[in-house]
């Protein structure tokens, strides 16, 4: 490791020394220097409301519910209920990609909103819901479900969405549901990922049936994969290759019937533990499924995965892995021989929402990179739990990390590749260093499984030694 | 322009006492506009013989903002007073905060407030439950507040809170207090109670409305007092307080007291004997004292 345990202290005390004494204090509780045999809650304070005056990363519990675990449902609609901002700054943004005919079987592609006016905010705007509803099911008659979001005025004068939703399911026969997901509600976008999971668990799960003769002892649910870039696909094939069938996926290029049936499976598989957690306790409590969390990024992780998965299933399955595993295994270090080389040793930041920052660790090692500084944007302390493990010692963990800090941090520790969202791409572009999107893969992807990690190598090559940055250096090369 | 809202606790009296103050002003000659800010619409009714008005929100809501004419929402009653409905949802929906704001934005639009007036008069709804009821006072679009109340506790409670409101935005918006209007529900000592809360906020009492039923008899002819009975001696209650607003000098930024001075005053006040004893003790003692 290049950086020590004092340095990195030293660092966080240097980029904190700016603040006055209280946010000072208050940002150091959510800095921490790793060590591995660390507790969650000891390397940082997390999920707590983020400071006045800052550039905060984080997002709003409707972009949690609409944006991540709702919106990528591909045989339901959602409507935006309420002003049109939210509905149409959101559209199209997450790549979380779905198959079928638009319009028929895909619902992804299209952004609805009720489009609240003045006269809605003082008259209420159920009856406008209600209209949307019906003209939606008029016009999209093979839609299997209506999602209808909260924005945030729905909140304040207290709309009865539960109450439209009832009436019109009923009149529809088709599943209507109310997300209270009002973007004013909690600290981030992690509290609408429950919210979201809570109103699958409440009128989703257990609505459906799966039919005896289909069932196989190896059916598994996906869950916590959205598809980004198709991401789902890539992974659903290595599931299918080890033999376990995959009878659902949530919510990435999901559909509402398969989620009513996902109480039938045997095993549940988690990737984003941050987003879907809820809905696999739930699972676990009601119906006694268990639920296994893994990692498809970059051979290492998803050879340990597939062993952890292939593990609670019988020899067949555990044999079947072991022979996927050699298959790839030449394929993947061809991967490594091309691209390792010319990547060695180079130093990643990164800042990602609730999973990433932690599983995205071991492709970069298997490319012989090295993760300086992780940050999580949403996170819980049961994330950081699991991610002191997964990090080198030494390394920096920030929650909540603002852009000031950001770009303060990577001045000190000179990263080769900045891994963000966005929001910070461009910043740190401008300051000549390379970067990558790792919420959306830029308009790449997928990165899961074995066919994923082969488009990772590239893309980090692409962007680390491109030639353009000949011609804008940052700071610390200038000389 | 005199600009002026009149609030005060629900059920005091307010629609009722601000329309009999609006009558004996008209009978002065004052070119007057009433706005009703309540969503239940029934601050104009004793004006206009009966509730026969369309709402500025109903009106925003058919037409939208912009096409909203004076001819759909004004409607000129006794003694020429204009005057207008601000409307609002129904019970349990939408928001009536909001109401008022698009409301008197758009009486705003429509160059109400430029006319030839001497008074503006607002009708605000109760105490001041949110920002959208603060509207009138927070944008100044009232300069001078009298607040409606009787010796009840609740009614002292909330007249106090108002004070709070009115505290808050009389830096930015310039806003005063005119004074307490009591409209007596004969409780025990009920003037100098009043009287007594006004002067510990800083204002004055500035007049008493002893209990008449010929108000009760008018109301239900939708009338005013004046229009009903204009030589009854209640008449001449609302004259006298209508001529004491217009020559009204006192406007003064409040200071409200806390819950327990107020239950002290009602202590002190309230209870009869309890006041007799203190004030004949009082009495005897500067008796020994001579």
């Amino acid at each position: 490791m290049t950086i020590n345990f004092k340095q990195s202290e030293e660092i966080i005390e240097e980029v904190l020394k700016v603040y006055p004494e209280k946010p000072k204090k208050n940002r150091k509780e959510h800095f921490g220097v790793n060590k591995k045999e660390d507790c969650g809650s000891c390397i940082a304070k997390s999920n707590l409301k983020s400071l006045p005056g800052v550039m905060t990363p984080r997002g709003c519990a409707y972009a949690g519910s609409k944006g991540v675990v709702w919106g990528a449902v591909k045989d339901v609609i959602n409507i935006s209920h309420g002003p049109v901002g939210c509905g149409i700054y959101s559209w199209g943004t997450r790549r979380n990609l779905a198959s079928g005919e638009i319009g028929i079987e895909n619902f992804v592609p299209f952004q609805f909103t009720t489009d609240f006016k003045e006269r809605d905010i003082v008259f209420g705007g159920d009856k406008k819901l209600e209209q949307a509803i019906k003209e939606l099911k008029g016009l999209f008659p093979t839609v299997k479900g209506i999602v209808v979001e909260s924005e945030c005025p729905i909140g304040l004068i207290g709309d009865d969405i539960e109450a439209v939703a009832k009436k019109t399911q009923a009149e529809f026969n088709i599943p209507v549901i109310p997300v209270r997901c009002e973007g004013f509600r909690g600290v981030s976008q992690s509290l609408g990922h429950h919210i979201a999971n809570d109103s699958i668990r409440d009128f989703v799960v257990g609505n459906g049936k799966l039919d005896e003769s289909k069932k196989t002892k190896y059916d598994v649910a996906i869950l916590g994969d959205y598809n980004i870039g198709g991401d789902m696909w890539a992974s659903k094939k290595v599931f299918e290759e080890i033999g376990l069938n995959v009878v659902a996926h949530w919510s990435g290029d999901g559909s509402i019937e398969k989620m009513q049936i996902t109480h039938e499976v045997k095993y549940l598989l988690l990737h984003c533990y941050r987003s879907m957690n809820y809905i696999a306790r739930h699972f676990e409590e009601k119906y006694a499924i268990p639920w296994v969390e893994y990692n498809f990024f970059g051979p290492t992780k998803i050879k340990e995965s597939l062993r952890k998965i292939a593990a609670l299933f019988d020899e067949n399955i555990q044999q079947q892995a072991e022979k996927v595993i050699a298959r790839h295994e030449n394929e993947m270090q061809g991967v490594i021989d091309k691209y390792r080389p010319r990547l060695e040793g180079k130093k990643v930041m990164l800042l990602v929402g609730g999973l990433r920052p932690r599983h995205v660790v071991g492709a970069y090692e298997d490319l012989g990179m090295e993760v300086v500084a992780a940050a999580y944007e949403f996170a819980h302390s049961d994330d950081y739990e699991r991610t002191t493990k997964e990090l080198e010692e030494g390394v920096i963990v920030t929650d909540d990390m603002n852009e000031y800090e950001f770009v303060e941090l990577a001045n000190r520790l000179k990263p080769d590749l900045v891994a963000s969202g966005i929001k910070e791409k461009y910043v740190f572009q401008k300051m000549g260093i390379p970067f990558r999107q790792m919420h959306s893969w830029d308009y790449s992807g997928p990165y899961h499984g074995y066919d994923g990690f082969e488009i990772f190598a590239k893309d980090m090559d692409l962007a680390i030694n491109s030639p353009v940055w000949k011609f804008v250096k940052p700071a610390w090369k200038k000389n | 322009m005199r600009q002026v809202a009149i609030y005060g606790k629900g059920g005091i009296g307010k629609s009722t006492t601000t329309q009999n103050i609006l009558a004996a002003l008209a009978e002065l000659g004052k070119k007057i506009m009433l706005v009703g800010c309540d969503p239940k619409s029934d601050s104009t009714r004793l004006l206009l013989g009966g509730k026969a008005q369309e709402t500025v929100l109903n009106s925003v809501k058919e037409v939208g903002q912009e096409n909203v004419t004076e001819e759909d929402v004004f409607k000129v009653g006794f003694g020429g007073i204009r005057c207008v409905e601000s409307g609002g949802p129904e019970p349990g929906v939408g928001c009536a905060g909001r109401g008022i704001i698009t409301s008197i934005t758009t009486l705003e639009q429509l160059g109400s407030y430029e006319k030839d007036l001497d008074y503006v008069f607002y009708d605000v709804l109760g105490d001041v439950v949110c920002g959208g009821f603060a509207m009138p006072i927070r944008e100044a679009y009232a300069k001078e507040i009298y607040i409606v109340c009787s010796g009840e506790l609740m009614a002292l409670y909330a007249a106090n809170n108002i004070c709070k409101g009115v505290l808050k935005f009389a830096n930015s918006g310039g806003v005063r207090i005119g004074g307490i209007i009591c409209n007596s529900r004969n409780v025990d000592n009920e003037k100098d109670m009043v009287d007594a809360f006004a002067k510990k906020i800083g204002t004055q009492m500035i007049h008493f409305i002893p209990r008449d039923n010929v108000v009760q008899r008018a109301e239900i002819q939708k009338k005013t007092v004046i229009e009903y009975d204009k030589s009854c001696g209640q008449a001449d209650v609302y004259r006298e307080l209508a001529g004491k607003i217009e020559t009204n000098d006192m406007f003064i930024v409040p200071s409200p007291i806390s819950m327990q001075e107020l239950e002290d005053l009602m202590m002190e006040y309230g209870l009869m004997e309890e006041y007799e004893r203190t004030t004949e003790a009082a009495k005897e003692n500067t008796a020994t004292q001579r």
